[in-house]
This record gives structure tokens, C-alpha cells and sequence, in this order.
């Protein structure tokens, strides 16, 4: 009877391990059904280096260089904020916080993770954008900056974890090594711990790049929307996400208009699997190098 | 084993409990801008019918009409005519998707508060979307660059203006985007320097109509089509009405339901 049971229990926890498996098929799957019949209509280099994003006229036009380019600027602006946000955090708390401090501090950036984007976008469109928008005399406040700013935010919480992490990882015995033969706090932050974790803030950092890339909602909301190649971080861009989230509820089901976003879709997929494999490759070294094997 | 009966026979009796006996359902899904009117009436409805149980969803005139052709809706809103690519899905599966207009609806054109201008032309709206006009000096206002603010270039509102305001012509692929009509009231609101098209019921004191050819946007314009920026919003069905859609959508259609779309910012038909 144990016996069976404990089969029965192996088995359902079988199931549900594998369920994210299907689950990752089925959308790849989905994704390169629906996407790829667009690259019959244009060649995949022109729908990538195309400028200008026409997808509902006669003729349409199918460039989506100015959604990539908006997607890498936000993202860009955002890894300025919520790299040294995050990092930083990250190392006050594992380096020099008192365990009172911690546990304040460490609750309130999961919080932090756990504010729904809609509500950072709110936040963005009627306070911060109007905001910048008077201070630094623009003729509009949702630009690619206001977006930054905000994924920014967004994406720290999960740079500081991951990056506490990786920090707590790096053993007692390599700080201690590092006292002895006589370093100080900061010498030991600096040439010792950073280091050794340092992988693993990489692959935080990527992680967070991944958070800001994929975001929708917020971006769609603040960052204006133009479809033009950006030339300054202060005026209104659009991206990949953005496109996606605004277009795919009116377009025609099996339309060019409804392969495009898939495929849109399909090359989002490609650039934050890129992301994740980087990563991935990052953290497997870190954990070779201090010996965790794996 | 005994508490794993029990609870399996509670849930059921949840279950049971759910789904009320004898209750119809109708399914209403499809455009943000008939969202407001099918709501409300649907309430109204469910009040007077409580036999009768409503649904209603977004998602955009584009969702509503592949929900009603995948068979998956009742009724479909749509702020725009069914297109010739969905009419031909609907022939290749037996459907036969039936117009019927609900309201009237008024695209305004809107600025900031502030700004001095108070009308323009169609030729001018026009300019100002493709790109030939760019500056407020142009148009008689004081220096300043215009932010144009346009729609995503699916929404039922963005086809409506792009045909009644442009004439098809491209919009400027500087303009801004944004998803619904109440973040174009929000944002037009926010920026001096903004101009933006948004349903009528939409707008409020926080921004300003412009009068177009010399008629200012208001109920008795669009119901007579005199504002030039004007257009029917309907509900489709599948075939002719039949049982509970065709008493809702007769309810909808009857003055206590027009009068409840004008509370919601639209247009009556009566």
C-alpha cells in the first residue's frame, strides 16, 4: 500500500516537473506556426531592417528596426539604473547591513517585485512623465528616459536578489582567508568577494536585462509609442512589447498583420533566449570556479 | 480516504451551486468603445431578467468578430463594419454575421485646455497627422512643436479617424501611441503642446474639443452626421436574433437603452 502510494505521488510530481516542459513547446511551437508565414511575404533582413511600421495599410510595411531599436534603448537606459541600484543593494546587504536592517530592507524590495506593472505604468503616466516633461522643458514626458527610469526600478529587485545570492554564495572561509593575511573590509569587498561572485552578478544583471526587455505594459504606457529610429533618449519610442500588447487585440485573426506580431513575438523569444543561455552559461562557471560543482 | 470523500462531495455541491438552474447565457465580447454601452444595458438587463445571465467582455472590435466566427460569442461589438477578409471566414464556416447598429459615436479632436487654438479645418487635422504641419505657429497658435498623439494602428477608433479624418493617408510615423482612448484623455490632459482624437463619451473638462469646419462635436452633430468625424458603433450576431439576444438586443435598442448609452457619453439613436 506505501509502496503504491509513494509511486502514485512520483508520478503526479513527475507530471507537474514536466508540465513546464509542455508548456515551453507548445508556445515555441505556436510562435514559429503563426510567425513564420509572414517571412513568405518579405524576407526575414527586411522585416528586421526595415524602418517604418505600417502593418494596416495598403500596401502595409513590415519594418520593425525602429521597435528593436526602441526595445534596446529602454533596456539600455534601464541597466543604468538598476545595475548600480541593484548591485549596490545587494552588496549593502550582504556585506554591511546589521540583521535589523536586512530584515526590514530585504522584505521591502520583494515587495517591491511584487507591485503589478500596470500600476508602475499608472505611476509613469501621471506623475513621473508630466514631471520630467516641465523639468527638463520637453514638448512630452513619455520618452524612452521616463521608461527606463521605471523598468529600471522594476528590474532591481531582481538584480538584488540574484546578486545577494551569488554574493552569499561566495564562501565564509575566502573572507576569512582575506582578513587574515591582513585586508580590510573594503579590500576584501573589492579584491575578494566581488570576484568570486562576480559570474553571479553577471548573470543577475543579465537577468534583470531579460526582466526590462520583456516588460509590456509599463513601457506601452510611458514610453510614448512613436515608431521612428530613436536619435535622443528624451523622445517618445516604441517597442517590440509595446507593438505586440496594442496591436494583437484588433488584428485580424490569420491576417500578414497577425503573423507580423507573432513573428515580433518569435524574435523577442530569440533575443531573451539568447539572454537566458548567456546566463545560464555565466552561473555553471561560477559554480565550477568555487567548486560547487553542479 | 474518508476526508477526501468529503471534501470531493463538498466541491461538487459548489459546483452544482454555481450554475443556477433554468439561467440563459448570453456571451457578449469585442470592441473597448461599445464596452461602456454593453455593460450597462447588460446590468439593466440582468435586473429585469434574472433569469438571464450576461457576460460581457473586451477586447476589440478584431476579438469580438473572431469570437463570433469561432462561435464562441453571442453577440459581437464592433466600433467598425465587418471587414471583407472576416466576412469570408465567416462564409467558409456557415456563419452569417448580422448588423445592428446600437449607437452613434463622435470622434473629437482634442487639445490642452490651455492652448489658444479653438478650430480647425479637415485639411488642417489632416496636416497635422501626415506630418506637413508640425509646429502650433503654423496654425496660428504660439511657438511650439506639436506632440501628436495617435491610436495603435488596430484599434476601431484609429480606423474610423484614419478614414474620416485622413482618408486613408498614412499618420506621421512620429506620432505617439497609446492603447485606449482614456490614456489619449490622459495624456492630451497632461501635455500644453498635445493633440489627440478620442470618442466623444470620452471627453471631459480636462481637455478641449476643437470645432472642425465650423461645427462643434456634440450629440445633435453626430446623430445628424453634420460633425464630420462621426460613425455607427454596432453588435453582431450570428443570423437573424433569436430567444434571449434578440430581447436584449431589442432592450438595447428601445429608448430605456439608448438613454442608458447616452449616460455612458454616446449618442442615442432616438
Amino acid at each position: 500500500m506505501k509502496y503504491k502510494k509513494e509511486l502514485f505521488y512520483r508520478l503526479i510530481f513527475n507530471i507537474l516537473a514536466f508540465a513546464s516542459l509542455f508548456f515551453l513547446i507548445g508556445i515555441t511551437i505556436i510562435l514559429f506556426k503563426e510567425g513564420l508565414p509572414i517571412f513568405k511575404q518579405l524576407p526575414f533582413f527586411k522585416f528586421v531592417t526595415g524602418e517604418y511600421w505600417y502593418p494596416t495599410y495598403d500596401p502595409p510595411d513590415f519594418g520593425i528596426l525602429p521597435l528593436i531599436l526602441g526595445s534596446i534603448w529602454v533596456t539600455l537606459g534601464a541597466l543604468f539604473i538598476c545595475v548600480p541600484l541593484g548591485v549596490g543593494s545587494a552588496l549593502f546587504l550582504n556585506e554591511l547591513a546589521t540583521n535589523r536592517q536586512r530584515s526590514i530592507l530585504k522584505p521591502l524590495i520583494e515587495i517591491l517585485a511584487g507591485i503589478p506593472s500596470i500600476v508602475y505604468g499608472f505611476f509613469g503616466m501621471v506623475i513621473v512623465a508630466p514631471f520630467l516633461q516641465k523639468i527638463f522643458n520637453l514638448p512630452v514626458g513619455l520618452t524612452a528616459f521616463t521608461g527606463s527610469l521605471i523598468l529600471g526600478i522594476m528590474a532591481t529587485p531582481t538584480v538584488c536578489s540574484i546578486a545577494e545570492d551569488a554574493l552569499s554564495f561566495v564562501p565564509k572561509t575566502f573572507r576569512e582567508a582575506s582578513y587574515a593575511v591582513g585586508a580590510n573590509r573594503w579590500q576584501t569587498l573589492t579584491k575578494v568577494v566581488i570576484p568570486a561572485g562576480g559570474s553571479g552578478i553577471s548573470t543577475a544583471i543579465i537577468l534583470g536585462m531579460s526582466r526590462a526587455i520583456g516588460e509590456t505594459m509599463t513601457v506601452l504606457m510611458v514610453c510614448g509609442g512613436a515608431a521612428v529610429i530613436p536619435s535622443s533618449i528624451f523622445q517618445p519610442v516604441r517597442t517590440l512589447t509595446a507593438t505586440i500588447a496594442a496591436e494583437m487585440g484588433e488584428a485580424v485573426m490569420g491576417d500578414s498583420h497577425y503573423h507580423a506580431l507573432f513573428a515580433i513575438g518569435l524574435v523577442l523569444f530569440m533575443i531573451t533566449l539568447v539572454f537566458n543561455i548567456i546566463a545560464e552559461i555565466i552561473s555553471r562557471r561560477f559554480r565550477i570556479k568555487l567548486g560547487l560543482g553542479r | 480516504m474518508r476526508i477526501l470523500k468529503k471534501s470531493a462531495i463538498t466541491f461538487m455541491v459548489f459546483l452544482l451551486a454555481a450554475v443556477p438552474l433554468f439561467a440563459e447565457n448570453i456571451t457578449i465580447k469585442g470592441s473597448t468603445t461599445v464596452l461602456p454601452i454593453a455593460q450597462a444595458t447588460a446590468e439593466e438587463f440582468m435586473n429585469s431578467n434574472p433569469k438571464i445571465d450576461i457576460s460581457v467582455q473586451g477586447g476589440g472590435s478584431g476579438v469580438g468578430i473572431a469570437a463570433l466566427l469561432d462561435s464562441t460569442t453571442d453577440i459581437a461589438d464592433a466600433s467598425r463594419p465587418i471587414k471583407d477578409k472576416e466576412l469570408d471566414i465567416a462564409v467558409g464556416r456557415g456563419i452569417e454575421p448580422k448588423a445592428h447598429v446600437v449607437a452613434m459615436d463622435g470622434i473629437a479632436v482634442a487639445v490642452h485646455p490651455a492652448n489658444s487654438i479653438e478650430a480647425l479645418t479637415k485639411q488642417q487635422v489632416k496636416d497635422i497627422y501626415t506630418g506637413k504641419i508640425s509646429n502650433w505657429s503654423q496654425l496660428g497658435g504660439p511657438a511650439g512643436k506639436i506632440v501628436v498623439i495617435s491610436r495603435d494602428t488596430s484599434s476601431g477608433t484609429y480606423e474610423a479617424f484614419n478614414s474620416l479624418a485622413l482618408g486613408g493617408a498614412r499618420v506621421r510615423p512620429d506620432a505617439l501611441l497609446e492603447a485606449s482612448n482614456q490614456a489619449v484623455a490622459t495624456v492630451v490632459a497632461k501635455t500644453p503642446g498635445a493633440i489627440g482624437y478620442l470618442g466623444l463619451g470620452f471627453v471631459s473638462d480636462a481637455v478641449k474639443a476643437v470645432i472642425i469646419d465650423g461645427i462643434q462635436c456634440s450629440k445633435e452633430t453626430v446623430l445628424s452626421a453634420e460633425y464630420p468625424y462621426s460613425r455607427p458603433l454596432f453588435m453582431y450576431t450570428n443570423g437573424a436574433p433569436k430567444g434571449a439576444v434578440k430581447s436584449y438586443l431589442e432592450f438595447v435598442t428601445s429608448s430605456a437603452g439608448q438613454y442608458i448609452a447616452e449616460k455612458q457619453g454616446y449618442v442615442g439613436l432616438q
